[in-house]
């Protein structure tokens, strides 16, 4: 006789296993030992939170009083030499009086940054917007026309000039890596070895000998009288630099394309620049959004080498700000406390960025 | 006879130095015939219609495909690949794009087709493998049956004259198989020519003019469907059958 299959209609769990409660027993107390570990985590909490406190915020001296300062060592924070010298760390040895044109440009293109994050953005006339922030960025800060006075480039300092040297290198660095990843997967040998030449000379050498031979050996091949602004040097040696990097990470996108989708091109009738930009570029760039974003994190950071050529951008701008004043040179520490929070800010947003441009990805791969 | 669509010439294939993959082999294909290739693994098969469209290049004799020859030209490829469309064993859908966007990509871009017709001759040709409702979603989100459905109506939207199909059934699941081989059967009776590579044999009898069976590289035996199933010659394909009809 056949059976007849009746279904069982679905219930609720009995154990609640969402919500606030469930997860604290289940990610803190689910075992005698994490019991132990969050018990251990709360006390040192407690040992630490207060003396912190008291260090930071209860005893820390605010206003510009060295004497103040002086006074409390040991046992206040002397944030009061953020108060004295904020103007010297963020803008470096731009002219006191015009600092208000650093301070528009590099909101101007923190503001273009943070549209160009946007989805909704995403349009042509976005390239077009960054060829006007980019103009303006340069009048504002260099002067010379519009009735602003000139500034010569050696002066520019601080943050404007980390937020331009990164988002300048990124900028020109990705399209370079793009060709060099391809060019390294070419089935035309000259081609291939050129981009492998490249990347293993660039990867063999540190950032700061790129930068120094950018500086001072590469104006001795230029013809007499000739010279190229230290600044379009800088960039260019730092984009170059990343651009091995980012290639090396295109590269492994690329090697995780299946070959199938590349067969599936072909009987297509694709080009092989249809098939890249259309089929490969895509995919490939998307598995590397996390290595890819945190290149860029290093990126910003590592403009802080810049010193080395004598542009004082933000790291540098502190060491120019403290080193020559015997009243403040002693609290350091604080001032390089309220760089590290401007760096944080910049590398935190980049990091949830990319944490939010994957989860979009992968929205549309959901099934 | 009219002039075959695809003639083999004494084609000889190597992988490497020394794996030889198709040796000598002569065929013809007259125009809106449908072939079956069958035989055991390694045998060569994929590579003899991977050969077709020129995913593999072959080192020795002949082939020619709508009257061109296929050689290093670039261009001569491209005039064959538009009037030969390919169904995968993997789909070889593209992920990242929805099922309009894999469906119109290459009309839009190889073809210069405006954006609306392409969408317009898509959504037929979904319609044709009965998959349309899914036009906007993404590949994966889709049955592996329906996914090569999809593939087979990316393939016709280049209105190609011949179809090839690389084991397009073998990564579905046994209940998907029908829907895909029901798709292939109404295709073969619109007079496209088709060259299958599969071990559906129930296919095979049903729309095959001819199954080829092949070995080790060569082409052992040809033959009406009927024929071959039934009075195999060659002592391989013998062997062969008595293994994937014999349980």
């Amino acid at each position: 006789m056949p059976q007849t299959f009746t279904p069982i209609a679905a219930r609720p769990s009995p154990v609640r296993i969402t919500g606030p409660i469930p997860w604290i027993r289940r990610n803190l107390f689910a075992d005698w030992r994490s019991t132990i570990t969050t018990l251990f985590m709360i006390g040192l909490a407690f040992y630490f939170l207060p003396a912190l406190w008291r260090w930071g915020l209860a005893g820390a001296v605010f206003g510009a009083d060295a004497d103040a300062c002086q006074a409390a060592r040991g046992s206040g924070a002397c944030w009061g030499v953020v108060t004295e010298k904020y103007r010297i760390i963020v803008f470096g040895r731009y002219p006191f009086e015009e600092q208000w044109r650093a301070l528009l440009a590099t909101s101007l293109m923190v503001g273009g940054l943070v549209l160009s994050c946007i989805r909704w953005f995403w349009k042509p006339w976005l390239a077009v917007m960054w060829v006007g922030i980019l103009a303006v960025f340069f009048v504002l800060m260099g002067g010379g026309s519009f009735g602003l006075s000139e500034i010569r480039t050696d002066l520019w300092g601080g943050l404007p000039l980390t937020v331009m040297l990164a988002t300048l290198s990124i900028f020109l660095a990705f399209p370079i890596a793009i060709l060099v990843a391809l060019g390294r997967r070419s089935r035309l040998p000259a081609i291939r070895s050129a981009c492998i030449v490249y990347i293993e000379l660039i990867r063999g050498v540190p950032l700061i000998s790129v930068l120094f031979m950018a500086s001072f050996m590469f104006p001795l091949f230029m013809p007499q009288g000739m010279s190229i602004d230290v600044l379009v040097r800088v960039v260019a040696g730092i984009t170059l630099f990343a651009a091995a990097y980012m290639a090396e990470i295109i590269r492994g996108g690329l090697q995780a394309i299946p070959k199938g989708q590349l067969e599936a091109a072909d009987t297509l009738g694709l080009s092989y620049w249809q098939t890249q930009r259309k089929i490969v570029l895509p995919q490939a760039l998307a598995m590397v959004v996390p290595s890819m974003m945190n290149n860029f994190i290093s990126i910003f950071k590592d403009t802080s080498l810049v010193t080395i050529v004598s542009l004082y951008e933000l790291t540098g701008a502190l060491a120019l700000a403290l080193n020559s004043d015997v009243e403040w040179r002693p609290f350091k520490i604080e001032a390089y406390l309220f760089i590290t929070l401007i760096y944080f800010i910049f590398c935190f947003a980049m990091s949830r960025y990319s944490l939010w441009v994957e989860k979009q990805l992968s929205a549309s791969k959901a099934r | 006879m009219t002039e075959p669509i695809i003639r083999f010439e004494k084609v000889n294939k190597w992988y490497g130095n020394d794996f030889h993959v198709l040796r000598d082999i002569d065929l013809e294909v007259a125009k809106g015939e449908r072939i079956v290739v069958c035989g055991p693994s390694g045998s060569g098969k994929s590579t003899l219609i991977r050969c077709i469209n020129r995913l593999e290049e072959h080192q020795q004799g002949n082939i020619i495909v709508n009257g061109i020859e296929l050689t290093d030209d670039i261009k001569a490829i491209d005039q064959v690949r538009k009037e030969v469309g390919m169904v995968f064993q993997q789909f070889n859908l593209f992920p990242h794009l929805t099922v309009l966007e894999n469906l119109t990509l290459s009309p839009m871009w190889v073809g210069k087709v405006p954006k609306k017709e392409a969408e317009e001759r898509a959504m037929q040709q979904l319609q044709r493998v009965r998959i349309a409702e899914q036009a906007s979603k993404y590949p994966l989100q889709l049955s592996g049956g329906q996914q090569q459905r999809v593939a087979i109506a990316r393939a016709l939207c280049l209105t190609p004259k011949i179809m090839l199909f690389d084991e397009p059934t073998s990564a579905l699941d046994p209940e998907m198989i029908k829907e895909v081989l029901d798709v292939m059967i109404e295709l073969a009776n619109q007079g496209i020519t088709m060259i299958c590579v599969t071990h559906e044999m129930g296919f095979a009898k049903a729309v095959a003019d001819r199954v080829i069976f092949m070995d080790q590289g060569q082409i052992v035996e040809q033959n009406k469907p009927h024929e071959f199933f039934n009075n195999p010659q060659n002592e391989r394909s013998r062997d062969f059958l008595s293994k994937i009809l014999g349980h």
